[in-house]
């Protein structure tokens, strides 16, 4: 057989052992209740996709496909049609057989659903056939499309499936005024989905046209070196940002409760993730125990503000200061001992760190002062003169405040003194310390500005959730923070936004997941590594422009 | 002159290994003198003696008349020592420029709310540091390549950056560790230059380790011989290539009779 079909076949079987696969994972069955466009549910959607995508990537990667371009759709049908062949076994194989005692998924549910309902199975098995084959070999036609049409189709198709997955996120925000008769109570309709589709396709070739009649010139340093002497350009694009922060709950998500408490999620983790990356990404000191600092800021806050028995009746601005400070020292008191410490071993103990503050709440011991597994409750909303920012949408900008001053912080702290020693320390501890650099000051420093920010973040959670138990406080929380930071781009400033953004906030809007979350982010953390090692949002080298000779001037007078 | 750095009875020992032995070394201020010797005699971890990354079990190290054995590396870099490695150690993820900005970290003295607050003080400082940045790239020619990643360099380029990077931090005593490493003649020729250029230009007294002969022999006022730890001779170049025990560590037993004899220094040149 020609080599090229080989392998074609080998992507066929490789798509079947994903999609069955994601069958017996339970997800396809718990989602097809959520319709996404029509009667085509979310369900459909997860298991479909795999032969969208397996025929796909063969097109891309097929050795035809400049000389004969019309054997790729072929291919694609084969993988696809393969694929679902392969899905079709698990039904015929599961009537005959009963699989639930290994596969709790493995249901006649499933089987149905998989059939297409169909009351004949062969005819079911015939439509999952060709469903298969169809989705691989109308995926392998784009790429062997011009660059501006596969762009376009591929773009207008992805938005209008994302659209439709994400339906109730759109028609709680503003633009349910745009989009909403496209909407039906639950996803797309079918015409609207039409529209859309056609709408988008067309603005994403227009697009991809654009770019190719003005390709994107990478920048040369020297540009870059000229750019970065005239900060105009930023200025601009930094207000606009902050306008969009300021006017986003309000208007953007029409104070919307639920939509608001997952941006303020997505905020804490924020202003963790930017301590937690001062002392991983800028130090390259890893830290697995960060959550015990989110804790010593929320109980902090918790105790000394609580209206409860517990409660000291302090407001939350008397906390707040205190919280930051005790998670501070705490970081800089778990710093002394591991300072001789590097990489793993680090790790190891900052882990067990982060263990003893949790036990510590949870224990009997301190209990009448911490309320033990009861928790603190009654922590009242901060205040601002007589304004109480009850709502997630008046808090939501407490938290904004507190990712400006972070992030501010944290990015003058990089470009100074301290910065550049954490970057040597993170490169080399050795050459670090013979070029004059302090290690205990150095590290010390960069293990309390983490927890600082930590304890900040924590202390406006408490306030937040109006409630703190030991075992909310568990290791996942340290884990999620150095996932978003790993997944964003280590040492990146916007990377923590964007990893935050990907990792804490989609999984909270497709609740439907929630249930695979785990997968999910074991997949993203894979994919990363291998696709893009350097996170979504690299670290970039500031450019130093050469100074002006009226500066030097300047500056020597 | 008087010596700048002065070794006495030097003892280093690993287990139950003595890397040095016992070593008595001076170096006149403003002078350019090497340590060779065959591999594993000692050389580096003498380095790392004087540096502070190894404290010594025994003797006493002083550098401008103050005993500096057992400080720790930063303190005697801020004293006025810098080293750079003989597998270049740069710091790769930062860019060219930003290696030497953190060499000159112990000229510094802002503290971290400075830099958050930019204190007028704070700003100053660091239009400085970035002036004397430049002009260090400038000094070593590689302006064109200051924002770039370090470990993107090329390895000519790497080994200069190293040498910028040490003299951002205004030492008066700058160890090289085989400076001349892995370059082809031409380039060899140009370090020998440059490093005696360095010397004049900054001041500076220079200690090398050096494998290549015709360096170590065009190059140095003064050179020291280790083999297994212990000093073997020490003088002038010429009276290093005729000395038989010098010849009998690189050549072994029994070359330092005979024929090999008049070979060696031929060798050698």
């Amino acid at each position: 057989m020609n080599p090229i079909w080989r392998s074609t076949l080998k992507a066929g079987l490789l798509t079947g052992a994903i999609v069955i696969y994601v069958a017996l994972t339970g997800m396809v069955l718990s989602l097809s209740q959520r319709p996404v466009i029509g009667k085509l549910s979310l369900g459909h959607v997860v298991y479909m996709l795999v032969f969208v995508g397996m025929g796909y990537i063969t097109a891309v990667r097929s050795p035809w496909r400049q000389e004969r371009p019309w054997l790729v759709p072929l291919q694609g049908a084969v993988v696809g049609g393969v694929g679902a062949a392969i899905l079709a076994l698990l039904p015929l194989i599961g009537r005959k057989v009963d699989l639930g005692w290994m596969f709790v998924t493995a249901k006649p549910e499933l089987y149905k659903f998989l059939l297409f309902n169909q009351e004949q199975v062969a005819r079911g098995v015939l439509y999952l056939i060709l469903t298969g084959a169809v989705l691989g070999g109308v995926a392998a036609v784009l790429p062997i499309l011009p660059e501006v049409l596969h762009k376009a189709l591929l773009g207008g198709a992805s938005t209008t499936l994302l659209l439709g997955v994400l339906a109730e996120l759109v028609q709680r925000t503003v633009l349910k005024k745009v989009l909403g008769p496209f909407f039906a109570y639950k996803g797309l309709k079918p015409t609207g989905a039409a529209i859309l589709f056609v709408v988008l396709t067309v603005l994403f070739g227009l697009q991809a046209w654009w770019r190719q009649k003005h390709p994107k010139v990478t920048k040369s340093v020297a540009a870059q070196e000229a750019e970065a002497a005239s900060p105009l350009r930023t200025t601009l694009q930094l207000g606009a940002l902050l306008l969009f922060l300021l006017i986003l709950p309000v208007w953007i998500l029409n104070k919307d409760t639920y939509l608001n408490s997952v941006v303020n999620l997505v905020g804490l983790y924020i202003i963790m993730g930017l301590g937690l990356n001062i002392v991983v990404g800028f130090a390259g000191l890893l830290d697995l125990g960060y959550v015990a600092f989110f804790a010593i800021g929320a109980y902090t806050v918790a105790l000394m503000t609580s209206l409860g028995p517990l409660g000291h009746g302090y407001s939350f601005w008397q906390a707040l200061p205190v919280a930051i400070l005790l998670a501070l020292t705490a970081g800089v008191v778990l710093g002394i001992p591991v300072l001789r410490m590097r990489g793993d071993y680090l790790a190891i103990v900052t882990l067990g760190f982060g263990e003893i503050i949790r036990i510590l709440a949870n224990s009997d011991w301190l209990k009448p002062f911490m309320g033990g597994a009861l928790g603190v409750l009654d922590i009242p909303k901060p205040k601002i003169g007589n304004w109480v920012l009850k709502e997630e949408y008046q808090l939501y900008y407490l938290i904004l405040a507190g990712i400006l001053v972070t992030w501010f912080v944290a990015s003058r702290l990089y470009h100074s003194r301290v910065g550049r020693a954490w970057q040597a320390l993170r490169e080399d501890e050795d050459v670090a310390e013979a070029m004059g650099i302090h290690l205990v000051t150095t590290k010390l420093l960069a293990f309390g500005f983490g927890a600082a920010f930590s304890g900040l973040s924590g202390a406006i959670f408490a306030a937040k959730v109006g409630s703190v138990y030991p075992h909310t406080f568990n290791l996942i929380i340290s884990i999620n923070v150095l996932s978003l930071i790993i997944v964003g781009g280590i040492g990146s400033l916007p990377g923590v936004v964007v990893g935050a953004l990907a990792l804490v906030g989609l999984p909270e809007l497709l609740r439907e997941f929630s249930e695979y979350r785990m997968l999910f982010y074991g997949i993203a953390l894979i994919a990363m590594m291998l696709v893009k090692p350097e996170g979504f949002w690299p670290k970039r080298l500031k450019v130093y422009p050469r100074p002006q000779e009226e500066d030097a001037e300047a500056s020597a007078l | 002159m008087a010596p700048i750095l002065v070794a006495r009875k030097v003892t280093k020992r690993f287990g139950g290994l003595v890397a040095v032995n016992e070593l008595d070394f001076e170096i006149e201020e403003h002078a350019i003198a090497s340590v060779i010797g065959p591999n594993g005699a000692g050389k580096t971890t003498f380095f790392n003696c004087i540096t502070g990354f190894y404290v010594p079990e025994e003797g006493v190290i002083e550098f401008e008349g103050k005993e500096i054995q057992g400080l720790r590396p930063d303190k005697i870099t801020t004293m006025g020592i810098a080293r750079t490695y003989q597998n270049i150690r740069l710091f790769g993820k930062m860019s060219a420029i930003e290696n030497v900005m953190v060499g000159m970290h112990p000229r510094l003295s802002l503290h971290w709310w400075d830099a958050v607050i930019h204190t007028p003080a704070f700003v100053r400082q660091e239009r400085k540091v970035l002036r004397r940045a430049w002009e260090l790239l400038d000094y070593i020619g590689l302006t064109d390549w200051a924002n770039h990643q370090a470990n993107s360099l090329p390895y000519g380029a790497q080994r200069r950056l190293e040498i910028a990077r040490a003299l951002a931090s205004e030492p008066k005593l700058l160890l090289l560790d085989e400076p001349t490493a892995g370059m082809n003649p031409q380039e060899t020729a140009e370090m020998i230059e440059f490093i005696r250029k360095l010397r004049d230009d900054w001041n500076l007294t220079i200690l090398l380790i050096e494998h290549d002969m015709k360096v170590v022999m065009t190059i140095s006022e003064k050179i020291t011989v280790l083999d297994f730890g212990t000093k073997i001779a020490e003088g002038k170049p010429e009276e290093i290539q005729r000395n038989p025990r010098v010849i009998e560590a690189y050549l072994g037993r029994g070359a330092a009779s005979g024929l090999s004899a008049a070979e060696a220094p031929a060798q050698a040149a």
